[in-house]
């Protein structure tokens, strides 16, 4: 009853006109962000915190926008995959496999809207799932002491490695980058300055905000001038639509369907590392073996839509609980959320829940009113969305470079931040070039002080004993599923690679 | 053989970090640990991880040709240049320049880009500076 008294507070916390119009806002240009190839959830949300920032929103209301960009994004990744075969964004990627062929078929309103309905079912339950399970978290995480934290961040991070690239050393590199990055500027313990070579700009240490725009949205841009993609992708194709209602049988046979892929989307969520994409995998991978016993998956079938959409939108809610409760998000976008948080002063994290319950209940209210919203923008407007895809890069990329740039220099002012950004531009692209995974960067930047500073606190309590990082049983819990989670995929990546090619640049901001 | 390049260059790049670690001045008032000690695992996991990635390289990647890094380099000099004149020539005209220029080499046409450019930038002033009040680089023309 607890929790229902605490959600009832949160929906009028959510039901301002100020905060309806920002969940109205985000979700439309989250679905425009997800719906057009080359911007995914991670950039989207990217662009939009300096601007939630210098708009001087509050931690509740920029939240709430943020949030439902993110879900708008995992809605409308399906819309160019069912109509161009071009997932767009990353989780959507097995929405083509089915998603297309019914299109080809004439259904493509019939995907289009059964889509929308499995995005919904799996978001609605992950929605739930984030109330009833993030408290639990919260009651372990309450437990855990510096020693603790310190093996959690090194879970996160060794276990991040694991789905989002088959390369480990890539991974451990992209960390070690992104902790070495947040080592820069004035020790909070003892005050003396570290690797700032002097400059005083840097003093404050890197602003992690400049960090992830550049890395995530700028590198993006380099990438279409490197391939000179300038063409829209739903040009020269004509976009048929038809009807927008599925029929009653074929949503009845995906129910089922919908509600498996909805569980198994939201655990692949909740779990370190995993995130939306692993989510959209596993929902798929499990229905055709259970269902596909004629053999229809990857025709038409429309199980096959309904199960990677109901996933990954389930995997985005789950991704939520860690992030929340733990203050260690699981995937690239709830760690781009987690900057959000970190940005406001406000530390996520089991004290979260106590110290600030008006942000995490109004933004699990926000979560409801934005789905509802989804759902309508994304069955009966759908036509306006697939107008978007017409969109050429050549108008879009300059627009999202130059809203990166009004970002970063609304917030500081400084010239010398948007030379910073360009610079993690740059390092962006070869980055992705060289096929190393952005997420743990960011990471790394993002937890690198706190990750210290639990294991300074640690050790120092314990009159410098290194052997306190190990000597409590939680403790050497996490540090042994760490070391699985690093292990595991090496194993098994030898398997995967003979199977899949090289990723492409895509792959390194994989959600 | 671009993997051992890059190999080569973290176990460097691990390196420095732990030579600039070893500059630390430590605080007379320092904790069991001090400020150096993170860093130095920093540079093991960086220097180790390189080490892997250069001995057990993957695939090559596909580089662009050398007319398409010329593409980004300039782009990436148009950006700086952005950054340097904002303050000075004021937000409208800058991003209008900056932006036309990347609509060009995407493959507007000129009136195309010249187009996209006015667009994007007195699009951006008037939803963000006019409407939502944020406040953007004058110029000595006021906007």
């Amino acid at each position: 009853m607890d929790t229902l008294s605490n959600l009832a507070d949160g929906f009028v916390i959510a039901l301002t006109w100020q905060n309806i119009g920002l969940a109205l806002l985000g979700c439309f240009l989250g679905t425009v962000m997800g719906a057009l190839p080359g911007l995914g959830p991670s950039n989207g949300v990217a662009i939009l915190i300096p601007l939630a920032f210098t708009l001087g929103l509050g931690a509740t209301p920029s939240l709430i926008l943020l949030t439902s960009v993110y879900y708008g994004a995992m809605y409308g990744g399906r819309i160019s995959s069912i109509l161009l075969n071009i997932p767009g964004d990353e989780p959507a990627m097995m929405t083509c496999l089915d998603g297309y062929p019914m299109a080809k078929k004439g259904m493509a309103g019939e995907a289009l809207s059964l889509s929308g309905i499995s995005s919904f079912v799996g978001a609605f339950f992950a929605t739930w799932g984030l109330i009833l399970l993030a408290p639990q978290l919260v009651k372990i995480a309450l437990l855990f002491g510096p020693a603790e934290y310190f093996a959690l961040f090194a879970l996160a991070f060794m276990t991040l490695g694991g789905v989002s690239s088959l390369n480990q050393a890539k991974s451990a590199f992209a960390a070690a980058l992104g902790l070495g990055l947040a080592m820069i500027g004035v020790d909070s313990q003892t005050g003396v300055p570290r690797f700032t070579f002097g400059e005083v700009h840097l003093y404050d240490g890197l602003d992690f905000l400049v960090a992830i725009v550049g890395l995530f949205a700028l590198s993006e841009v380099f990438i279409f001038l490197e391939n000179r993609h300038g063409e829209a992708s739903g040009k020269g194709k004509s976009i048929v639509i038809g009807r927008l209602t599925p029929p009653m049988s074929m949503l009845k046979s995906c129910t089922p369907t919908m509600l498996r892929s909805s569980f198994v989307g939201f655990l692949a969520g909740v779990l370190p590392g995993a995130g939306a994409s692993l989510g959209s995998f596993l929902a798929y991978s499990l229905e055709k073996r259970l269902v596909d016993k004629d053999g229809t998956f990857g025709k038409g079938d429309p199980r096959g839509v309904a199960a990677p959409e109901a996933g990954n939108n389930a995997a985005a809610g789950g991704a939520l609980v860690p992030m929340l409760a733990l203050g260690v998000p699981g995937s690239g976008t709830t760690a781009v959320l987690l900057a959000v948080l970190l940005s406001l002063n406000i530390t996520p994290g089991p004290l979260l829940f106590s110290n600030n319950p008006d942000v995490v209940w109004g933004l699990i209210a926000a979560l409801f009113i934005a789905n509802f919203m989804l759902l309508a923008l994304n069955i009966p407007m759908v036509g306006i969305f697939t107008r978007l895809l017409l969109v050429p890069p050549r108008v879009l990329m300059p627009i999202v470079a130059m809203v990166s740039f009004v970002g970063i220099y609304g917030i500081s002012g400084s010239s010398f931040d948007l030379l910073v950004m360009i610079g993690f531009g740059i390092l962006g692209w070869v980055l992705r070039k060289f096929d190393i995974p952005l997420v743990p960067i960011i990471l790394g930047t993002l937890l690198g002080n706190a990750m210290e500073n639990n294991l300074r606190r640690a050790i120092t309590i314990d009159n410098g004993d290194w052997w306190t990082l190990i000597d409590s049983p939680l403790s050497i819990g996490l540090w042994i599923v760490a070391v699985i989670g690093f292990i595991l995929p090496v194993i098994f990546a030898r398997k995967v690679k003979s199977g899949t090619q090289r990723a492409d640049a895509e792959g390194s901001t994989k959600d | 053989m671009s993997d051992r390049i890059f190999g080569v260059f973290g176990v460097l790049l691990a390196i420095g970090f732990a030579i600039a670690a070893s500059q630390i001045k430590e605080s007379f008032l320092s904790d069991s640990v001090g400020p150096k000690a993170f860093p130095y695992i920093i540079a093991v996991v960086l220097g180790l991880s390189s080490a892997v990635i250069a001995f057990r390289p993957d695939p090559e990647p596909v580089w662009p040709p050398f007319g398409q890094l010329i593409e980004i380099l300039a782009a990436v000099v148009v950006m700086v240049l952005y950054a340097q004149f904002l303050p000075e020539a004021g937000f409208v005209i800058a991003t209008a320049f900056a932006a036309a220029y990347l609509s060009w080499r995407l493959g507007s046409t000129i009136l195309g880009a010249c187009m996209t450019g006015v667009g994007t930038s007195v699009g951006i002033y008037v939803v963000f500076h006019l409407v939502l009040g944020l406040s953007l680089a004058r110029g000595p023309l006021g906007f």
